[in-house]
């Protein structure tokens, strides 16, 4: 138990190096399987292992002349825009109600606006498609954008919550008292302090729907998702094509949270800085 | 501040409400309904009868493939959560601040990557003639068989709910008083016994929500089941799958999926009881 003063250091050390060994596994891990994707869409196997073959294209060029995989990238860029925006709309409504309401039963009704996600996605595929199918909706594109936005709008109010939450409360108060109408205040105020989080989420929400496989499978029929069409290939004849449409579909994701990332915290920070100035 | 109900609140109140409320709450209560149809003739009718619950809570199938469930799921999150706490621990710890926000940066990746690619990515490591096996070659050992085990399930797992798990320890680790930790050191107290007396209490509640929801996770993949573990064992995961895309049958399903949710919802009020114990905030 007792620290042997002279070496305690030394020890530290030792450890401070094993943990850090011990991270970078971790993180070799988790990307193990990204790296291998991408490695592998070049490889001309047909039954990827190593040694490598020879680069090629191959897998790109038979994803590039599926008409099926075109429609199904149709879909998902339709489905993604569109549910960007609706859950956008529906998140940010909800964050202004948490940041400036208080009201019985809000518990019940945050609750209700996060608690989706937690929700596995077998479970909500299979109630989402009993009850859409019911009312008649299921097996289109509106039945994944609708399943959709029930998961993406949490994440979306999340953001927008964020953000919020560094406003000072005091502005909004200010423009009602220059004789701003609710409206206007909200047009001239909290819309601008608000935009980069908004504009991230739009992103942010349609990376969620472009990777979402489960719901969009029990929901969509025919008008499958991209996702949707790499769950088939993995059912059937496996084929390194999954790596090809997988590294496509990640630069893609990746180009989106970037652009998001740039436009929450550069955008943000040059607001803050604005208003610094203007103070 | 106003409080009363404007026709400006309700403008950005109520959209989100009613979506959930018609496309979150109603298919969920919708499947509750659909657990006492019937179906006759391999059509669905509204019906009330108990005889889907029966029959399923009657098959040896489903309490096998619950209990497998369960016992999988469970240790996914113990190893999950063992796995990932020294990096997190390493993160939260031994990182400048610049290399721990890098950190957090690199395992907020994976969430934007297809989990199905990466489980084919699993595919070619873990398979007879795959990478590991080659390498295992170079050595002279194997080839070993680890695609379709319960193991190569669990690796699916592990890539399902390890950057969760990991950014939820961290953030917990980050926020542990500093001074207490100096104070175990100034006490005498060793490493190993700081991080068990000290450290990990402190950051229980954090731990064991991040444990929570590996739990969650591993408990609703179908994914890794099937295409890591090769569907032996049948999860309940599985059986939804199955029973629903194959026929009718979707009113036994909506069995198991309340089942399912009543089990979660089990395991997440005794987890959360469990994080605040002796808490009095």
């Amino acid at each position: 138990m007792s620290d042997q003063r002279p070496d305690a250091h030394q020890r530290s050390r030792t450890i401070d190096f094993a943990l850090k060994t011990y991270l970078l596994i971790g993180y070799a891990f988790v990307f193990a399987p990204i790296a291998a994707s991408f490695v592998f869409s070049f490889n001309s196997d047909r039954f990827p292992s190593i040694p490598l073959g020879s680069f090629s294209m191959d897998w790109y060029r038979a994803v590039a002349t599926d008409p099926l995989v075109w429609e199904g990238l149709r879909n998902t860029l339709l489905v993604g825009t569109v549910v960007a925006v609706i859950s956008t709309a529906l998140g940010f409504g909800a964050a202004y109600t948490d940041y400036r309401y208080k009201f019985f039963g809000k518990q019940a009704y945050m609750a209700l606006a996060l608690l989706p996600p937690t929700i596995p996605v077998v479970i909500l595929g299979l109630a989402m498609l009993a009850f859409l199918s019911r009312v008649d909706l299921a097996g289109n594109a509106f039945a994944v954008i609708i399943s959709h936005v029930v998961i993406c709008a949490p994440f979306a109010m999340a953001l927008t919550r964020l953000r919020l939450s560094q406003m000072d409360a005091s502005l909004e108060a200010a423009a009602w008292n220059l004789g701003a109408s609710e409206w206007a205040a909200m047009r001239h105020v909290i819309i601008p302090f608000t935009a980069p989080a908004i504009l991230g989420a739009l992103f942010i929400t349609a990376a969620v729907s472009f990777d979402e496989f489960a719901v969009a499978w029990f929901v969509s029929g025919l008008n499958e998702t991209l996702p949707v069409k790499v769950l088939g290939f993995l059912q059937g004849q496996v084929s390194p094509r999954i790596n090809a449409i997988g590294t496509f579909v990640f630069v893609t994701s990746m180009t989106l949270v970037i652009v998001a990332q740039v436009l929450l915290t550069g955008r943000g920070a040059k607001a803050q800085k604005a208003a610094l100035e203007e103070e | 501040m106003r409080r009363s109900v404007s026709l400006y609140g309700l403008t950005f109140s109520l959209p989100l409400l009613l979506w959930q409320l018609v496309f979150f709450v109603s298919p969920l209560c919708f499947l509750v309904a659909l657990s006492f149809w019937t179906v006759k003739n391999f059509r669905m009718q509204p019906d009330f009868d108990t005889i889907n619950w029966v029959t399923m809570y009657g098959r040896s199938v489903f309490w096998m493939a619950y209990a497998k469930t369960m016992a999988m799921a469970s240790f996914a999150a113990v190893l999950t959560s063992v796995l990932a706490f020294p990096l997190s621990y390493a993160a939260a710890f031994k990182l400048s601040e610049t290399a721990r926000r890098w950190a957090v940066f690199l395992m907020v990746i994976p969430f934007f990557t297809s989990y199905l690619v990466r489980v084919y990515s699993w595919q070619i490591f873990l398979s007879d003639a795959g990478i590991i096996n080659v390498m295992l070659g170079w050595i002279g050992l194997g080839p070993f068989h680890l695609l379709n085990t319960v193991g190569a399930t669990m690796v699916g797992y592990l890539t399902l709910a390890f950057p969760l798990v990991v950014l939820l320890q961290m953030f917990s680790l980050v926020f542990v008083d500093r001074t207490l930790i100096e104070a175990a050191h100034n006490l005498r107290s060793g490493r190993i016994r700081t991080v068990f007396a000290v450290v990990i209490p402190s950051a229980r509640v954090g731990l064991v929500i991040a444990a929570l929801f590996c739990f969650i996770l591993s408990f609703g993949d179908f994914v890794s089941p099937i295409y890591l573990g090769g569907g032996d064992p049948t999860t309940l995961s599985i059986l939804i799958t199955d029973t629903t895309k194959s026929g009718q049958q979707w009113p036994r399903a909506a069995v198991i999926a309340i089942t399912m949710i009543i089990t979660l919802l089990a395991v997440a009020f005794m987890a959360v009881r469990f994080a605040y114990k002796g808490r009095t905030k």
